[in-house]
């Protein structure tokens, strides 16, 4: 083999894989991630039933329903909007009315949302980021100290 | 005293730091031995000090000094020695400390096993290595500084996080500290090389010995904080795609590449260039994953409070090391000697798509990583990438890499025989067809993945057993031909094999969470629920104070076929004086497996609702990392790796006087 040619191979195989790379990439990012909303964004566009979606707020005072265990009910608020949420599963240690919440699942119909995944703040001082800034551009929670 | 002594001795450290930066590197410029010899001892005074430091609060926190806001923020007066020793790295500003004490440990060591390199490189490395202790440690005193004392001492800590307060905290973070920044070595080395303007094998052979043990400890840590997740959390899983998780995944697949590269450019003189890149984009991917931890941009449970400031002066170091590292390599790389270029079909050319395969996944992760963060920033939606993108982009190239691992190790240097490395792979090849369907056969139906993924960590293990078969049974071999040619063997050779036989047991341990069984219940006494191959029972539930602590659980009978076969217990804790709530999971291991319990509630009617996991071959996925770090030791402890440096030290009398004196 000349040199050329291991040269070329060499470019050939790398050129292949960073291709391949590439449309992997690009397709998943296309196709594989989840928007971010809050309820009230819900309710003014319309989503189809089967879009997965990320829904941040509040849990609404009162709204946790358990009497249909494991199947646990509640709401998503952000002062303008409300959300239910249905969710099969174990609720975060820091999962509290009132409390930041972050739900990822799937529209079904007409405005309920069917968790597979809900992640709460992680300590005393943590809201989830997003959903403290959703909730500050619309004035409803000013946050504390950082 | 203590803490205003370690307070002072943290400043003078930067100071010294400053001057291991500045004066070697001078002296390596202007070719000036006097100036060029202060590297080792500036490092070594550095060290000192900066352990003088670090004992002080580690003082500070073992004598509950509450006068120190740091030791007030994070201890209470009543925990447990470890968890004032290990609490001192559970914050932000203590962990800061940890890593900067651990770069200082990897500049002496370096020092100390440097004696026989060439006096210009050492000095350029250790300067290097002056600049980022130097960095970080203005980092630590302007932003972070653990020894501020409060003016009104209150009589009792606010304690540990609850969810730290685990030995999973007194090992976790050293081990993974320890590979991080023992990637800043192979970055030193890189620096130095493009300062001189020259890399050849001599540079690879010092640099490999580092990067292995960096790679070994971020091995153990990586694996160490999926395990501890995995049973801290409640959650029953272990790897979750979450940013701080790739933050550490990602320098462990381009260390993966380096530690493959120095090897090609030891033994054939090839991939310079490359390699130098390499060396400065894992420690590149090290910086950036404790700006991602550190400065509070993404949120998760490594996120301590934070504030914008530290971020910034994080971003700006990160900016500083990797943006002056890859500037330098662009200017410099060019000049110099190009390494031999070399046949496709053989080792080396093996090695070249390893690490093409290792740098593309690592991309991957990477965009998966940082396009949330890129898209908000400038104003776009907010989106959230999980496991979804990396299953779709990261495994496919894993699996195809995984699969041509065996193919590799089997070729020769120089010149492969692809055929006839197939030839000595049928074997390995048709126990793995043989072993898929069997599997499909024995389980019948379930997902397809699982059998497919045993059968691909089994070729790893296979091959890598086909490899030292070949080795070491020559025909008509007796046994003490065997024995004798397994001791002659270098152990660089075993290293590989368990290394990558490692990597298939944890291949298989993934393949086989495909098999898992999660089942979600409301549980009563006397009735039993089936979890995969075994049955739960309630047995009691009950709610007790323990130390520090209020608790209520439940405890369960397992049964397998009917007979009892041991219990399993799960509580909620609610720990004293945060107030904060934890999950202490059940787990109960069974062969490779692990039943896995978690209370949701304890319901007003005596039922309780709960979560119960079957993981089968589970602990798999850890014990194939602990095979995948034995593997490194076996590497690191190969005469030639260790001896490397006293080879050299024999050309020169003087060098060789020193190592005997």
């Amino acid at each position: 083999m000349t040199r050329k040619q291991k040269r070329l191979s060499l470019i050939a195989a790398a050129g292949a894989v960073l291709a391949l790379s590439a449309g992997l990439i690009l397709y998943a990012l296309n196709d594989r991630i989840v928007f971010f909303y809050t309820p009230s964004d819900v309710s003014k566009q319309v989503l189809g039933p089967g879009t997965r979606v990320r829904i941040g707020g509040l849990v609404d005072v009162g709204s946790v329903d358990k009497t249909a265990l494991p199947l646990i009910r509640f709401v998503i608020s952000d002062g303008e909007a409300k959300l239910p949420v249905t969710y099969r599963g174990s609720l975060p240690d820091l999962f509290r009315e009132g409390q930041g919440v972050v739900a990822e699942g799937v529209i079904v119909s007409d405005g309920l949302l069917q968790a597979d995944t809900v992640l709460a703040k992680h300590d005393e001082k943590y809201m989830p980021k997003e959903v403290a800034d959703a909730l500050k551009a619309k004035g409803v929670w000013q946050g504390g100290a950082p | 005293m203590i803490v205003e002594l370690g307070h002072f001795a943290l400043m003078l450290a930067f100071a010294t730091a400053l001057s291991q930066m500045a004066l070697p590197l001078w002296g390596a410029l202007q070719r000036d031995p006097a100036l060029q010899s202060m590297a080792r001892y500036s490092a070594f005074v550095t060290f000192a000090l900066v352990v003088l430091s670090y004992l002080a609060l580690t003082y500070a926190y073992v004598g509950s000094d509450f006068s120190v806001t740091n030791v007030v923020m994070n201890s209470h007066s009543s925990k447990p020695l470890i968890y004032k020793i290990s609490g001192v790295w559970s914050n932000h500003e203590g962990s800061m400390m940890l890593w900067v004490l651990i770069l200082a440990l990897f500049s002496a060591l370096v020092a100390l096993r440097g004696t026989a390199m060439p006096e210009r490189l050492l000095a350029s490395v250790l300067s290097v290595q002056g600049a980022i202790a130097a960095a970080f440690l203005i980092f630590i005193i302007l932003t972070s500084n653990p020894f501020l004392r409060l003016g009104d001492p209150p009589p009792e800590g606010q304690g540990l996080n609850p969810i730290l307060a685990d030995p999973g905290l007194a090992i976790h973070p050293p081990l993974l500290y320890l590979g991080y920044v023992g990637f800043s070595v192979a970055f030193a080395f890189a620096i130095g090389a493009l300062i001189h303007g020259r890399i050849d094998a001599v540079w690879a052979r010092f640099v490999r010995p580092w990067t292995l043990l960096a790679w070994i400890f971020l091995t153990l840590g990586i694996a160490m904080g999926s395990y501890w997740a995995y049973y801290e959390l409640g959650w029953g899983g272990w790897w979750f795609w979450d940013p701080v998780e790739n933050a550490s995944l990602m320098p462990w697949l381009m260390g993966t590449a380096l530690l493959h590269s120095t090897i090609v450019m030891e033994k054939r003189d090839a991939l310079k260039v490359w390699t130098v890149l390499l060396s400065i984009l894992t420690f590149s991917l090290s910086l950036l994953g404790t700006f991602l931890v550190r400065s509070g941009v993404i949120t998760s449970v490594h996120s301590f409070a934070s504030d914008p400031g530290r971020g910034l002066f994080i971003l700006g170091i990160l900016v500083f090391f990797i943006g002056g590292g890859l500037t330098l390599f662009a200017v410099r790389a060019p000049a110099l000697r190009q390494g031999g270029l070399f046949a496709p079909v053989s080792r080396e050319g093996a090695l070249v798509v390893n690490n093409l395969f290792l740098a593309a996944s690592t991309v991957a992760v990477l965009v998966g990583t940082l396009y949330p963060l890129a898209l908000e920033t400038v104003g776009g939606a907010k989106i959230s990438v999980g496991a979804p993108y990396f299953n779709l982009t990261a495994i496919p190239l894993f699996v195809a890499l995984l699969f041509m691992i065996p193919f590799g190790q089997s070729l020769a240097w120089k010149r492969g025989d692809l055929y006839g490395v197939m030839q000595r792979l049928a074997v390995a090849f048709g126990l793995c067809l043989l072993a898929i369907i069997a599997v499909f056969a024995i389980v019948q139906g379930g997902p397809v993945a699982a059998p497919l993924g045993i059968g691909l960590g089994l070729w790893l293990i296979l091959g890598s057993a086909t490899d030292m078969v070949i080795r070491l049974v020559p025909r008509g071999a007796t046994l003490s031909i065997i024995i004798s040619r397994a001791m002659g063997l270098p152990r660089s050779a075993w290293g590989s094999a368990f290394a990558h036989a490692g990597l298939g047991v944890t291949v298989i341990g993934i393949a086989a969470t495909a098999w898992g069984v999660e089942r979600l219940a409301i549980t009563k006494v006397g009735e039993r629920l089936n979890v995969g191959p075994y049955a739960v029972e309630l047995k009691t539930s009950f709610k007790r104070t323990g130390q520090g602590y209020r608790e209520e659980g439940a405890q369960f009978l397992i049964f397998v076929d009917g007979q009892q076969a041991g219990l399993i217990e799960t509580s909620k804790r609610v720990h004293a004086g945060r107030e904060m709530p934890t999950t202490e999971a059940g787990i109960v291991t069974f062969g490779f497996g692990q039943l896995y319990a978690s209370v949701n509630e304890l319901m007003p009617d005596g039922r309780v609702s709960m979560h119960f996991y079957w993981k089968p071959l589970v602990t798999l996925i850890w014990g194939g990392a602990l095979i995948m770090a034995f593997g490194g030791v076996l590497s690191l402890s190969d005469r030639r790796v260790r001896i490397a440096a006293a080879n050299k030290a024999k050309r020169s009398l003087g060098a060789a006087a020193k190592a005997t004196a």
